[in-house]
């Protein structure tokens, strides 16, 4: 049997930090050269990706399919471009692919696909599929005594979804304590805030009651994000939720906390700005 | 025909640990023993057809051959997104049953009506729908499932339903089963339907009229040679389903022949109006009131083929007469 490394095992946070800049750089520029949307919620998720794919995830780009790699769901398929960026920058596909994000004939569609792409193990992109999914390969693992776990990013809006909350229940039931489930909390989700469209709170204590243990955690602390995929699944006999508290636009000041940002693409001029400001952070 | 599928399963399941029952907390007294023989290759979801249907994806994309299991629409339409988008999309390998196709749960309403659940199971890409005719088939179709992989739909009657095949039957997916060699009318069913069917073409034969019977067991991928042999060799088409004509076999069938070049065949699809009832009462009583028993079927026939053929007394040699065929009744 395979054996298989946590990616870039040996990365520092300093590392990450720059896996993380390199994500943001290529998603700017992406979803500019697309004039596609979304872009808020890919900057979001870029420092959780970065710890995942710098740090914990066990996988390999010359071994997509071995059976014992650990499962990465993007389950808020439209922060795409976030995770084709992090899966260029590792090697899984050329770099090149990047620039076509989101045109005519690309293999890089505007919500997540696994077709044809090394490294997406699911398509998403109707919110609420993931958290199921992630249940079931969970499951599946435990019964074949396989060693991998399963990771899933939701977004806040998709736990609105009926789907997201059976599978809450179902993951605590059956102590799936391989599977780790990270909220996106950025508390904005499509027109409106979450406070204001469908109130999560208080959010810890509806996992808990679906017996989940629960972390939250900047969701742009480095370090607290490694320490925090770190000790999840230490927890026997549960799935882990990290709530990571976040920023809709994160690492771009103009950006942040914005739902504009939801739809709008930078323009020329923003672009420019947006990578002067990632050169200082 | 859910105590056939059950039965097999179990059978199945002691040879394959790839196999894996997923139900939505329904089969009450029919999956008990599945559950008690292979605990490790069951699952229930609870009442959750949108979770069951993507733990079943993501076991499958695992490596595990699973089965959901519920009744009804619930493991069709309430997770319909989860079967286009988890199952079908990724090609995975999940089975999903369905017991009380049509109309079996009579008495218990518009919800426990699966009528269009044919409909939206065969336009979704990837997706191979079975209704078997009889418990051989749903037998025979649940060890064909197994041992083809991807996504498939599988709809079963309830239970007690008659067998229809009295010896083993060659049965491939996607390949129509010819019961009688008829080459007056050829009455294509499928399901629960077939039964009814034998009985139609049986009393047909009493006046002299010969009908080929096939069971469509699969309703996609079709079976479009059997077709083209039906309208080459015989003098009508009609089809039988407990399900609405709106998008099920009749409709599939439909799109078959208006597509054939240079034939023109009477043709008439069989089956429920696609529409809502607001009538109340058994199985038998509600298919008797679509004039889906044995005498609507028969009145149904006989208005597609000639009246006066009708009228004639049983014949006493083989009926190769010309049957005379009404135009108007062509559907397409």
């Amino acid at each position: 049997m395979q054996t298989l490394a946590a990616t870039n095992g040996s990365s520092s946070s300093r590392d990450l930090r720059s896996l993380a800049r390199a994500i943001r750089v290529d998603v700017i520029q992406m979803i500019h050269s697309a004039k596609s949307s979304h872009i808020g919620s890919c900057l979001s998720i870029v420092d959780i990706l970065a710890v995942l794919y710098g740090r914990i995830l066990r996988i390999d780009p010359a071994s997509v399919k071995c059976p014992d790699r650990d499962r990465f769901i993007l389950s808020k398929g439209h922060a795409c471009a976030a995770v084709y960026a992090v899966l260029a920058e590792l090697g899984f596909f050329p770099k090149s692919w990047l620039a076509t994000f989101y045109k005519d004939g690309s293999p890089l569609p505007g919500h997540i696909t696994h077709y044809g792409i090394p490294g997406v193990e699911v398509s998403t992109g109707s919110l609420g599929h993931g958290l199921p999914l992630a249940c079931g390969m969970a499951l599946a693992g435990k019964r074949q005594g396989r060693p991998y776990r399963v990771f899933a990013i939701l977004s806040d809006g998709e736990c609105d979804e009926g789907s997201t909350l059976e599978a809450m229940l179902f993951a605590g039931h059956h102590k799936l304590d391989n599977l780790v489930a990270v909220v996106d909390y950025n508390k904005i989700q499509s027109i409106g805030r979450v406070s204001e469209v469908l109130d999560l709170h208080p959010f810890a204590d509806k996992w808990i009651a679906c017996r989940w243990a629960v972390s939250e955690v900047d969701g742009h602390d480095i370090a607290a994000l490694e320490r925090a995929f770190t000790e999840a699944s230490l927890q026997k006999d549960a799935p882990t939720c990290i709530i990571a508290h976040t920023i809709k636009g994160k690492g771009i000041s103009f950006m942040e906390d914005k739902l504009l940002w939801h739809y709008r693409a930078p323009d020329e001029q923003e672009l420019q700005k947006a990578l002067e400001e990632l050169l200082y952070c | 025909m859910r105590t056939a599928f059950v039965r097999t399963l179990l059978e199945l399941a002691g040879q394959n640990q790839r196999i894996t029952l997923v139900v939505g907390d329904l089969g009450f007294g029919v999956v008990d023993k599945f559950a008690e023989e292979y605990p490790a290759q069951f699952v229930n979801a609870g009442v959750a057809e949108q979770n069951m249907t993507g733990i079943a994806a993501g076991m499958a994309l695992c490596g595990k051959i699973v089965f959901t299991y519920s009744i009804a629409n619930f493991p069709t339409l309430r997770c319909i997104e989860q079967i286009r988008n988890d199952v079908c999309y990724h090609n995975a390998n999940v089975k999903i049953v369905s017991v009380g196709g049509g109309l079996a749960y009579g008495a218990l309403g518009i919800s426990h009506h699966a009528t269009e659940d044919i409909a939206m199971m065969r336009v979704l890409p990837n997706m191979t729908v079975i209704a078997p005719g009889d418990p051989l088939e749903a037998e025979l179709a649940t060890q064909a499932l197994v041992a083809n992989d991807g996504p498939a739909y599988l709809r079963l009657g309830r239970a007690g339903e008659p067998r229809v095949h009295d010896r083993a039957v060659d049965f491939q997916i996607g390949k129509a089963i010819q019961l009688s060699n008829g080459r007056d009318v050829t009455l294509v069913a499928t399901g629960t339907m077939l039964y009814t069917t034998m009985q139609v073409a049986e009393r047909l034969s009493r006046d002299g009229i010969h009908a080929r019977v096939l069971s469509m067991h699969t309703i996609k991928p079709l079976d479009t040679d059997a077709l083209l042999r039906a309208v080459q060799e015989t003098h009508a088409v009609i089809t039988l389903e407990e399900h609405s004509i709106s998008g099920g076999l009749g409709s599939a069938v439909a799109e078959c022949l208006a597509e054939l070049p240079d034939v023109r065949v009477p043709f008439k699809r069989l089956g429920l109006p696609p529409k809502f009832t607001s009538l109340v009462g058994s199985h038998e009583y509600l298919k008797s009131s679509y004039a889906l028993t044995l005498d609507g079927i028969l009145n149904s026939v006989f208005d597609v083929i000639d009246s006066s053929v009708r009228r004639k007394p049983v014949l006493s040699e083989p009926v190769n007469h010309h049957i005379h065929l009404t135009e108007e009744v062509c559907d397409l």
